[in-house]
């Protein structure tokens, strides 16, 4: 698992490459910790290189969602996610609690 | 049959994620089918660790797999404390964002994404998980 973090005009693009799984949730909630208690609320996550996401994953991003969303200050959207892994978001009914982008530039122009 | 250890931690989760892909594609799962196997094992394997042993490091999960006819067979032990899922929570789905707290959603990939799945506990092996996914169910 890494992480990139780039900083634009309107947004921070954090991109994770590998597995968001009980292992590797801890370093990640850090990162994006981070950016949130820097006080940046508009986050695109490029998922293009994630290849899996358990539950603890989706918990976390939930809990990352919930400080962007209050008081109306931000949101995390999220670019390139894999099909299989959108698809096991939406069994779960989770998918509309993110935006989900085709790809970064797309994601970037929301904000 | 095909069997293999893995200390109980959360750094083991990547090999079981290969062990189990590889058991899919053995088993002529397409690439969707071979990421539900590895998702539902993933989350067993952390219940495990977080439930069963109460933490990282205590135990081992050994899993063996066979491959029928028409199905991908996976049995997952352990030797924590006997695991009752009734105990875990159903997960509360389509909530305000707000309200969401994280409760019981990987128990519900594994009943979801799996065609049976089935906890018992024996004195002697411990925690038997066994999770069947047949090739056609996609």
């Amino acid at each position: 698992m890494s992480t990139t973090i780039s900083e634009y005009k309107r947004c921070t693009l954090v991109t994770f490459e590998g597995r968001i799984d009980s292992n590797t949730v801890p370093a990640m909630e850090e990162t994006l910790k981070s950016i949130t208690d820097a006080g940046q609320f508009k986050i695109v996550l490029d998922m293009s290189k994630v290849t899996f996401v358990s539950s603890a994953g989706w918990w976390m991003l939930i809990e990352t969602q919930k400080t962007c969303h209050r008081y109306n200050r931000g949101e995390l959207v999220m670019a390139g996610l894999d099909e299989r892994i959108h698809k096991s978001l939406d069994l779960v009914g989770m998918g509309s609690y993110f935006k989900i982008f085709d790809d970064v530039v797309t994601a970037v122009a929301h904000f | 049959m095909h069997t293999a250890s893995f200390l109980a931690r959360f750094d083991s989760l990547e090999s079981i994620g290969n062990l189990v892909a590889q058991a899919a594609r053995e088993a002529g799962f397409d690439d969707n089918a071979v990421y539900e196997v590895q998702l539902a094992v993933d989350e067993a394997a952390t219940n495990i660790i977080e439930h069963a042993y109460g933490g990282e490091g205590k135990g081992e999960i050994r899993i063996t797999y066979q491959i029928t006819s028409d199905s991908l067979i996976l049995r997952i032990y352990d030797r924590g404390i006997p695991f009752d899922p009734h105990m875990i929570e159903k997960p509360k789905l389509h909530l305000k964002l707000e309200e969401l707290s994280p409760r019981g959603l990987g128990l519900y990939w594994m009943r979801n994404l799996m065609d049976y799945v089935h906890f018992e506990f024996t004195p002697e092996q411990g925690n038997i998980l066994t999770m069947s996914k047949r090739r056609i169910a996609n």
